[in-house]
């Protein structure tokens, strides 16, 4: 024990210096040099910056709506429900959130909703909605804004990210990237 | 559609296990003292930090010089992160004024990262400072995954065909596995991550104003680099209180390949590596087999049950096109999800991308035997060790089977051993157990504490997960637990350290007293250990001691809320 004290504890001092110091610096070098210079994914819109990656709160009529999130969409912090599958109150949260929705979508069947629009996200902050997800709210905010449903639908073609490669994972719309290309197009 | 979902596991878990030979290869020449790729870059490193230590890193060492040498050093960093954490508020960089951690809390998250557990009773935004972020917690994610690597080499060491105490130095086995292994590999991700819209960068949460007018805070940081050890470390512990769900430290599928080969890589490559090691191949692809029958039993349930989605909703009436999707991101979906649920428990990362409270609760109990099991490719370096008991087990219980001298590596295999693997074997479900005995009958004698997030089945269910975890060293959790109180601080941490050390511990032992015995030659009258038939009875034993001492609780748990549907 003692022969090994003070090599243990010069050793973690150099470690420190090393593994934490000199490789956060280091990458905090080579960031600067990724087209986000070590910040995130940003883009700019009338002046303010929008963070694509991160959801924002929709609730008027005429921006598609991202999936519910429990942190209310403060990055701040992050956070899910926690609520298990067969929790009565989850359950009856869920049930509000789907007449929510058929009360501001009318015509729309219970059935063409998909489930990632009435349950919280993982993060809190998941951009991300389905196609189905986005199609099943055009009508609304086509109504809102007063343009054809298929500007609206053919705004959503434009939005929709393709598996990685083609090949890889799922088809996803960006609730954020589709409202901004939404404001653009209805100026 | 759900085809290229299906495909994305097929590349993450096949592109895995194409870069985990050539890698267990290297790892092997590192341990074994030969010449590898990195030399001119990283002796001259090695060599200076030697120097400046006054180490000798040529010094071989018997098994207790290891082990000392091991609890000493991992002694230091526990009481080094236990100061940064209980005073964070008052260190530099600290941009978001967050305050100190109480001891109870510091105590459960010092000791938690130096187990490479990384149960996090905090959230990143608001419990922690970018100081302790990169000085505390991804310090320890960096030498807790070296420590677990060196402890495996050491084992590698001992079964050479030879009789010996000299069992190479701990410390050159630790630091060879920083500097040839995670740190090499960290850069790498990190700089894939950045690049992909992961942040990096010193300054603290920044403020908008969203398309509808609100305003809101992004908490940003130095979150790459951190990610990267977190997932190749098997440590699991977030930057941010989501880990891998949240959209910054996982923006996009690409970068869940990324995270999810790096945490998967090494696990693979240190079976691979005791097999180039000892030149026993066979051996290896044997273990690799029954690890790999393991992980895909509890993995493919997983991935149908996510994807199918869940009954509650469909009685709801609305479309689960997407799965079950509550606590989940769509960007990754439900199948990489529910894969993913199982590779970080079977290897004791932690890390999460979905919230697994949220999980159905079959799945909830897949996750729950991967850490039981704890052996099904298992964390960095001690994944290795505990199939490691369990194959001393199976040998002696085979042996008796056909009336043979168990023997395992040219070496026999005796009572002391056979005494220590049990302990060790026995330890796990001991702590699990017993640790969620005294919360049921603490919650239920007074509901007061109400740190429970589900009633019913479920909140039994979150318990017995923080234990498990706990005792596993993965760091996942049923997080709707409220977990940061003193009752959960403290047991879970003296879980956690037990449940380290001892089986760190145990096999460093009986590694050690079969290197001193002598070595007898395989003849005839040799049980074959690296046949399928032994393979089936390594996993026998492992289904027998470890997932069934779980069954009655399990069936309390997530077995109960099933049938509740």
């Amino acid at each position: 024990m003692k022969q090994n004290l003070l090599p243990a504890v010069k050793l973690t001092l150099i470690c420190l210096v090393f593994f934490s110091g000199i490789y956060t610096f280091a990458l905090i070098g080579i960031a600067k040099l990724t087209p986000n210079g070590g910040n995130a994914e940003t883009a700019e819109h009338d002046g303010h910056v929008h963070y694509i990656n991160l959801a924002q709160s929709f609730t008027q009529d005429n921006y598609f709506w991202s999936r519910p999130s429990t942190v209310g969409y403060n990055a701040a912090g992050s956070g899910g429900s926690n609520k298990g599958p067969t929790n009565a109150e989850y359950l009856a949260t869920v049930q509000a959130r789907i007449d929510t929705f058929i009360v501001h979508n009318p015509g729309v069947a219970k059935s063409d909703i998909p489930s990632e629009l009435v349950t919280a996200s993982g993060s809190g902050l998941d951009p991300h909605v389905s196609v189905q997800g986005a199609r099943v709210q055009a009508q609304r905010v086509a109504n809102a804004r007063g343009l054809a449903p298929g500007v609206v639908l053919k705004l959503i073609d434009e939005n929709t990210d393709a598996p990685l490669l083609g090949l890889f994972g799922p088809t996803t719309v960006n609730v954020l990237e589709l409202n901004l290309a939404l404001d653009a197009a209805s100026k | 559609m759900m085809n290229t979902e299906l495909f994305g596991i097929l590349v993450m878990f096949f592109g895995t296990l194409l870069l985990a030979i050539p890698l267990g290869r290297n790892i092997a020449r590192v341990y074994g003292g030969e010449r590898s790729l990195l030399d001119p870059v990283m002796g001259p490193v090695e060599r200076f930090f030697f120097r400046f230590s006054g180490i000798d890193a040529k010094r071989e060492m018997n098994w207790k010089e290891h082990l000392k040498a091991l609890l000493t050093i991992n002694m230091i960093w526990f009481l080094w992160t236990m100061f940064v954490l209980m005073n964070q508020g008052w260190l530099p960089w600290n941009p978001d004024g967050n305050p100190s951690m109480s001891a109870d809390l510091a105590f459960n998250t010092a000791i938690s990262f130096v187990v490479n557990c990384n149960l996090q009773h905090y959230s990143g935004e608001t419990g922690a400072t970018y100081f302790s972020q990169v000085f505390g917690m991804m310090f320890l994610q960096f030498v807790s995954a070296a420590t677990g690597m060196a402890a495996a080499a050491m084992v590698f060491n001992a079964l050479r065909e030879r009789t010996s105490e000299k069992l190479g130095n701990f410390y050159d086995y630790f630091l060879k596995s920083l500097t040839r292994v995670l740190l090499p590999l960290s850069v790498v991700v990190a700089v894939l991550l950045m690049f992909s819209g992961t942040p990096q960068t010193a300054a603290g949460k920044d403020s908008i104003v969203t398309l509808q007018g609100d305003s809101v805070e992004v908490s940003l940081g130095p979150v790459a680099g951190f990610v990267a050890i977190k997932h190749l470390g098997t440590n699991g512990g977030g930057f941010f209180g989501t880990n891998s769900a949240h959209p910054l430290e996982n923006p996009s599928y690409f970068t869940n390949i990324v995270e999810m080969i790096s945490q998967l890589i090494i696990p693979m490559a240190m079976v691979f590596a005791l097999g180039y090691y000892l030149k026993r191949r066979k051996f290896a692809w044997m273990v690799f087999g029954v690890m790999t029958a393991g992980f895909l039993a509890l993995a493919i349930p997983n991935i149908v049950m996510e994807v199918n989605g869940s009954p509650a909703i469909n009685a709801l009436g609305i479309s689960q096109s997407s799965g079950a999707m509550e606590g989940k991101e769509m960007r990754l979906g439900a199948a990489a999800s529910g894969f993913w649920s199982i590779v970080t428990t079977v290897i004791s990362t932690g890390s999460v991308n979905s919230m697994h409270d949220s999980s159905m609760p079959l799945s909830g109990m897949n996750e729950l035997l991967a850490m039981m099991t704890n052996a099904f490719y298992g964390g960095v370096g001690v994944g290795i060790l505990n199939v490691f008991v369990f194959i001393i087990l199976a040998v002696f219980i085979s042996g008796l089977m056909v009336g043979r001298t168990p023997e395992f590596m040219g070496k026999k295999i005796e009572a002391r051993e056979m005494k220590i693997a049990l302990i060790v074997a026995l330890l796990h479900p001991l702590m699990i157990l017993a640790g969620t005995a005294l919360a049921a009958y603490g919650i239920t004698h007074d509901p007061s504490y109400a740190w429970l997030n589900n009633p019913g089945a479920h909140g039994f269910s979150e318990m017995l997960y923080e234990y498990t975890s706990a005792a596993a060293n993965n760091g996942s959790g049923f997080e709707g637990l409220g977990d940061n109180t003193p009752w959960w601080n403290i047991s879970t941490g003296i879980v956690l350290i037990l449940s380290r050390f001892l089986p760190i511990i145990g096999p460093l032992a009986i590694a050690g007293l079969l290197a001193q015995k002598k070595y007898i030659p395989e003849s005839a009258g040799t049980l074959k250990t690296d046949t399928g038939t032994f393979g089936v009875m390594v996993f026998g034993v492992i289904a027998i001691v470890a997932a069934l001492s779980f069954f009655p609780a399990l069936a309390l748990g997530p077995i109960a809320e099933y049938f509740s549907f």
